[in-house]
């Protein structure tokens, strides 16, 4: 009917018509794309998680929950996750309280004690830990820090063996006390970089508000810095949690390889879910891939369980952010 | 209560710049004291002088002398938290920890200080609101957080928060320039209530509230940027708004200059 010119309106006549297929509706449909891709992602694995994991499961001749060995052998199908589960939950835990105390610390020295040249260099080593690939602290794991942590469980036996978590008459060596020290340097950096990032950005109105009211600087930190931070260093736990859940090859190579449910530290032993799969999973058959896919379901669903409990605590408070 | 304070020969750096060059003047006790003057002129960095909150910045140093009843705060052993828990500061922004509640930010810096028992905390926290004319308007919500207050209201909570501790001084550094008009009048009328027990130096952009709240005026000026802020004319706020005897003072003062 009218003119059907959209860039150029008549002089004092009427406004340009909208543009129908600019650019601002191609970013919208990529960015919707780019949401729904991970939705899909996420039901695709699922879906192929329960589709393998089925067959073996209906064969199983044990309670997949509560047994705790893994024979998956023509003769011999009977497997459980009870001690897989428990070795990755005890092994990921450790880790974590070994790291997260010195993460933060690093952190905060990077963010508020050190000159920033130090700063500067020291974050960027935190950062080259980041890169080293999992295999190579396994190896360094197995074959350089297994004889210090032999000392030390020997002597954390003798002085403190009356705690079951280093009791026992041995051996000592590949155990959880070995794998968790190699998972906590392996989720050091993460944890790190992010909670040192989240304390540079306190903002500086409340680090002064704090320091006017005379507090020293641990004072400034601990009313203005830390709780400001809270959010963000438990989401980088968080992360550092979920690398450690799924560490496969660094454990596999540190953890003695037994089918127990124990919370002892140093004795040989240990186990999880992911290493136990990357120990089995070349020999395995049909059947045998089957379990350990199942298992793979739990460590998925361990992970689900994590992510959302900690997405619940960082809401809980939020009226406060 | 209150103290006086001598500054003489206070000159600050940044880093190799110099805001303020030798400063000189004596602030009485129980009165109100405004510094204004054009922006840069070192007004505000004289303030973070005074309670040692400039040094806070890196690579920021003052040299010269202040002292707070013959005391002199920059004596090499003399504890930089005691300092700053007898001069209390009042930011240009509302600052209030948004992690805490309401109750939790007027007894933060009692808490510091060491003051634990609930009954304790909340007499202080009740005599700090109603100093800061807060308390009718938060007494039903003091467990709600801070950051949910107007920010009049927050500004008087900053306020309630620096007098918990009983400081002898306070220090305010444009208080009121992120504030509408109703909450800027609240706080000049506690600015006057304050004065009965405490020492009061405020930094302040408004001319009209230099002349409305304080007792003595100190006019800051620069001759170019780039060069250090001066104590140009320091007076009763009277004779600076009436009567100043620098010409560059009469010419800010009127608005032909800054």
């Amino acid at each position: 009917m009218t003119s059907s010119t959209t860039t150029k309106p008549a002089a004092g006549a009427m406004l340009p018509r909208r543009r129908r297929f600019g650019a601002e509706t191609i970013f919208r449909w990529l960015t919707t794309g780019a949401g729904t891709a991970v939705l899909v992602i996420i039901v695709a694995i699922a879906t192929f998680l329960i589709a393998e994991a089925v067959p073996a499961l209906r064969d199983n001749k044990e309670n997949f929950f509560t047994y705790k060995e893994w024979f998956t052998g023509p003769a011999d199908r009977k497997f459980g996750i009870a001690a897989l589960a428990f070795g990755t939950v005890l092994s990921a835990t450790i880790a974590l309280l070994l790291a997260v105390p010195v993460a933060l610390g690093i952190a905060l020295f990077l963010s508020h004690y050190a000159p920033r040249r130090i700063s500067t260099t020291l974050g960027f080593l935190i950062d080259l830990l980041a890169a080293v690939p999992s295999i190579v602290f396994g190896l360094w794991g197995r074959d350089y820090l297994v004889d210090p942590v032999k000392d030390l469980s020997a002597w954390l036996n003798e002085y403190m063996g009356w705690l079951p978590l280093f009791g026992g008459d041995g051996p000592f060596g590949k155990s959880v006390l070995l794998g968790s020290i190699v998972l906590a340097i392996m989720v050091l950096p993460i944890i790190t970089s992010l909670s040192r990032e989240v304390f540079m950005q306190t903002p500086k109105a409340n680090e002064e508000a704090a320091l006017a009211l005379g507090a020293t600087k641990w004072e400034m930190i601990r009313t203005s810095v830390l709780p400001y931070g809270r959010p963000g260093i438990i989401a980088a736990v968080l992360l550092g949690l979920g690398r450690a859940l799924g560490e496969t090859i660094a454990l596999a190579m540190t953890l003695g390889t037994t089918f127990v449910i124990s919370f002892n530290l140093v004795e040989t032993g240990g186990n999880s879910i992911a290493a136990n799969i990357a120990n089995k999973f070349g020999e395995a058959d049909d059947f045998g891939r089957g379990a350990l896919i199942a298992s793979g379901l739990v460590l998925f669903t361990i992970t689900l369980i994590v992510n959302m409990t900690a997405r619940a605590i960082v809401y809980r408070r939020r009226e406060f952010r | 209560m209150a103290k006086r304070i001598e500054a003489s020969g206070v000159t600050a750096y940044y880093g190799a710049f110099k805001a303020i060059d030798s400063v000189s003047m004596t602030i009485e006790p129980k009165s109100v004291t405004a510094l204004i003057g054009p922006s840069g002129c070192g007004k505000s960095t004289f303030l973070r002088s005074i309670n040692r909150m400039h040094e806070v910045l890196p690579g920021a140093r003052v040299e010269g002398r202040l002292t707070v009843d013959h005391q002199d705060i920059y004596e090499r052993d003399v504890d930089v938290t005691a300092v700053r828990r007898m001069i209390g500061m009042v930011f240009q922004r509302p600052n209030p920890f948004p992690t805490m509640s309401i109750f939790d930010n007027v007894v933060a810096g009692l808490r510091l200080n060491g003051v634990r028992g609930k009954a304790a905390l909340e007499e202080a926290a009740e005599k700090a609101l109603r100093g800061a004319n807060l308390w009718n308007e938060v007494k039903d919500r003091l467990k709600k957080p801070g950051g949910g207050l107007s920010g009049g209201q927050q500004q008087r909570l900053c306020i309630a928060r620096t007098i918990a501790v009983e400081p002898q001084i306070v220090l305010m550094d444009e208080p009121c320039s992120a504030l509408d008009p109703i909450s800027t009048l609240a706080i000049e009328d506690l600015i006057s209530q304050l004065k009965d027990k405490y020492t009061i130096v405020i930094v302040t952009h408004n001319m009209q509230q230099a002349a409305r709240v304080s007792d003595r005026t100190a006019f800051f000026s620069i001759e170019k940027t780039g060069d250090p802020g001066r104590l140009v004319e320091y007076d009763d706020t009277q004779k600076i708004f009436t009567n100043p005897a620098e010409r560059k003072t009469e010419d800010y003062i009127t608005g032909r200059f800054g």
